[in-house]
């Protein structure tokens, strides 16, 4: 019988080096040619993540697989295969009450599974890094890249009044800067945040440099679970069955998020200045969309593109700002239209809206997308 | 005259809100008196499930963090991995161990993790009002069973320590009950072994406790007891279900690196 | 030997464990309730007492609700 005990760090470090699979071949000017998975990976651990729990979905395995190699080169570094994705956001859950920075990442389905431990996470005011490679749905659905999981990022997706910080990054360049700012921001506020990426992000390859972000200053975190030595006992729990104080941690989860949103929207604004439509798109649809804007500037048009790089909190004031002199926006998603909502609740009717939505994991050009564009412009007699 | 027995240093003076002769009183009440008897009180941190005994943190003097319901055995394979040195305990009623958590358990077992498991096996879900549990006996009438329990209907009481022991990762099981005063002190050896295999890295360790729970068994708490003798622990034998500690050179080839 | 038990009569449930513990049937049911609505357990009132301190009760008691005393052996 075999009964393997400790994980020989020393054994597991040579191999790591020696037979990475990742490579990571190196460019000019300080940065590294990398995939889009990997580079989430490699940015949680200079984060300072130290624990991976995931399970093999396409199209995001990359991570996983990069992370078994890459976590036993950090101190303390913990990587399981979980038997199932609610097995993983359970772990996350314990490591994240240990005091660990910690990871998860699934893709469509998988988030689904989830939920309820994401609930969970916001009850109990933990922090995690969740990352989402979605994919085309609903159920099995494809494995192309889609952008049909809005509704389930910004809107909950499990039980109970809370939210979740959701971060779109649109390069490979982003999903460096927002997972390494996204534990940040986890920290310091005490709450999940989800990067929503997508398969397309997920398996491309750009030049990035971990170099760009710059840490912030974080709280001590004094409500940890570590066995209760020179300290009085802690208790983290999300059942409240006094309905009265369940009431004020639900108010009191409330203002946090308020804070949230008054610190933390992330929005680009692409040739805005004299824009009579606007394009409203968030990651692998905005860089097709900007490919759209950019032709149909070439023609003449005036058109713009606002990018939301924060999902929740929406910027909802850029939009309203643009309102007034935008008579269009144009929303284009990977989706059946879940967006679209969010930018018509930000306009309450101020301008038109016209939505172009591509679901299924269909992934269209920028040549079709100014196509579109170029028709409603002359259509609105803009 | 000397004090000899009182209330134990780390159960919090709030009255257990458990039914009388509930099982989950008198274990709780053991875990106070071991962790400060073996001295692990400041190193333990208990997750409770989602049941009955779901507010045992309100009643144990240590870390304690609350878990989904089953997914205890994910938590401490985390919680552990991270801090090494604690001793990290789920307590977990039949559901969540056996039905809800059983692929969590399982697998847990499986990679060996280093953390105990004290489960409470009364033969039913107790706190949501007496339904049928994976452990429930056959011809025992719960709600959800109202015929009593058929093979062809809901199939076997499952014996998950039974189906535990061939997983390599698993150093010690044992079942015991809390019926009387001599099974009450086994089940406190037994839980004693199994935090010491915990602190002594063998692997991992699990106690199943057939626990009295006379308000859905609808009977009175002595009755509940002898159902145990008499019945329940036909169907589940007591005793010794897997040791690897009795092995000679155990303790070398398990910490050879 | 002699011992003596003090039953916390409020946290007693009246499950009765005690008594079938106790080898010198020093403890019975009370016909008093108490304020959660309980009978609960007390020690024999036969004048004679019985006890030994062997803590059997105690152990039983699933809500710790019994402190046992002993006397030191006489030399």
């Amino acid at each position: 019988m075999r009964y393997i005990v400790k994980q020989n760090r020393a054994e597991m470090k040579e191999e790591a080096k020696n037979g990475a699979k990742q490579k990571v071949a190196k460019q000019k000017g300080g940065k590294k040619l990398m995939r889009g998975n990997t580079v989430v990976g490699e940015a949680a651990v200079q984060a300072g993540c130290t624990c991976y729990f995931g399970y093999p979905i396409t199209p995001q395995n990359q991570l996983p697989e990069y992370m078994s190699r890459r976590l036993a080169e950090v101190k303390d570094g913990i990587f399981i295969q979980s038997e199932s994705e609610v097995s993983a956001i359970n772990m996350v859950l314990g490591a994240s009450v240990a005091g660990a920075r910690v990871m998860t990442s699934s893709s469509s389905p998988g988030i689904s599974l989830k939920q309820e431990g994401i609930s969970f996470l916001c009850g109990d005011e933990l922090p995690a890094v969740i990352v989402n490679m979605v994919r085309g749905g609903p159920g099995l659905g494809n494995i192309s890249p889609a952008q049909s999981d809005y509704f389930q990022s910004t809107r909950g997706g499990g039980h109970g009044d809370y939210r979740v910080v959701v971060l779109a990054p649109a390069s490979c360049q982003e999903l460096a800067d927002l997972t390494m700012e996204a534990f940040d921001i986890a920290d310091y506020y005490r709450n999940p945040v989800l990067i929503l990426a997508d398969g397309m992000l997920g398996q491309m390859m750009e030049p990035v440099t971990f170099d760009n972000y710059k840490s912030r200053k974080l709280p001590k975190k004094d409500y940890t679970i570590t066995g209760a030595k020179g300290r009085p006992s802690r208790i983290v729990r999300s059942l409240i069955l006094n309905t009265k104080e369940m009431e004020e941690h639900n108010w009191k989860l409330i203002r946090k998020y308020q804070m949230i949103t008054k610190r933390e929207i992330k929005c680009e604004e692409f040739m805005m200045e004299d824009a009579k439509l606007v394009v409203v798109a968030y990651g692998t649809a905005a860089r097709i969309a900007k490919g759209g804007v950019k032709r149909a500037r070439n023609e003449g048009l005036k058109v713009g593109l606002i990018r939301p790089i924060t999902l929740w909190p929406y910027p909802s004031e850029v939009i309203k700002k643009w309102a007034k002199t935008v008579p269009l926006f144009f929303v284009f998603e990977m989706s059946a239209g879940q967006m679209v909502e969010d930018v018509e609740l930000s306009l309450n009717g101020a301008s038109e809206v016209y939505f172009y939505g591509r679901p299924g994991g269909v992934v269209p050009t920028p040549v079709e997308l100014s196509r579109i564009i170029s028709r409603q412009y002359l259509q609105k007699g803009l | 005259m000397k004090k000899v027995y009182s209330r134990p240093k780390y159960l919090k003076r709030a009255p257990m809100h458990y039914c009388p002769g509930c099982g989950h009183s008198i274990v709780t009440k053991l875990i106070a008196e071991i962790v400060d008897e073996m001295d692990l009180a400041e190193k333990a941190v208990c997750i409770p499930p989602a049941g009955c005994a779901v507010l045992t943190y309100n009643y144990l003097d240590i870390d304690s963090v609350e878990s989904a319901h089953g997914r205890g055995g994910a938590m401490a394979t985390a919680m552990k991995r991270v801090l090494p040195d604690s001793l990290i305990f789920t307590y977990q009623g039949d559901g969540d161990l056996a039905a809800i958590g059983t692929a969590e358990t399982i697998h847990a077992a499986n990679r060996g993790e280093r953390f105990t498991t004290i489960f409470i096996n009364n033969a039913v879900y107790g706190m949501t009002g007496g339904q049928m549990a994976p452990t429930t006996l056959f011809k025992q009438k719960t709600t959800t069973s109202p015929f009593g329990r058929d093979m062809r209907r809901e199939g076997a009481p499952i014996k998950i320590s039974e189906m535990l022991t061939i997983l390599e990762g698993v150093a010690y099981i044992e079942r015991t009950t809390v019926n009387s005063v001599s099974a009450i002190k086994k089940t406190k050896k037994a839980i004693k072994k199994a935090f010491k295999v915990q602190m002594d890295d063998l692997g991992f360790s699990l106690v199943e406790v057939l626990s009295p729970c006379p308000t859905n068994w609808k009977m009175g708490p002595l009755d509940a007891c002898r159902w145990i003798d008499d019945v329940m622990s036909k169907e589940y034998p007591l005793g010794v279900i897997k040791d690897i500690t009795e092995k000679e050179g155990i303790r070398e080839a398990v910490n050879a690196d | 030997m002699k011992g003596k038990i003090v039953i916390d009569t409020e946290a007693c449930k009246g499950c009765l464990f005690c008594i079938e513990a106790c080898p010198r049937d020093m403890i019975e049911k009370s016909d008093k309730l108490n304020l959660k609505g309980y009978y609960p357990a007390r020690v024999v009132d036969s004048g004679e007492n019985r006890c030994t301190g062997c803590a059997l009760c105690a152990v039983a008691c699933p809500e710790a609700a019994i402190e046992v005393y002993r006397e030191a052996k006489q030399s």
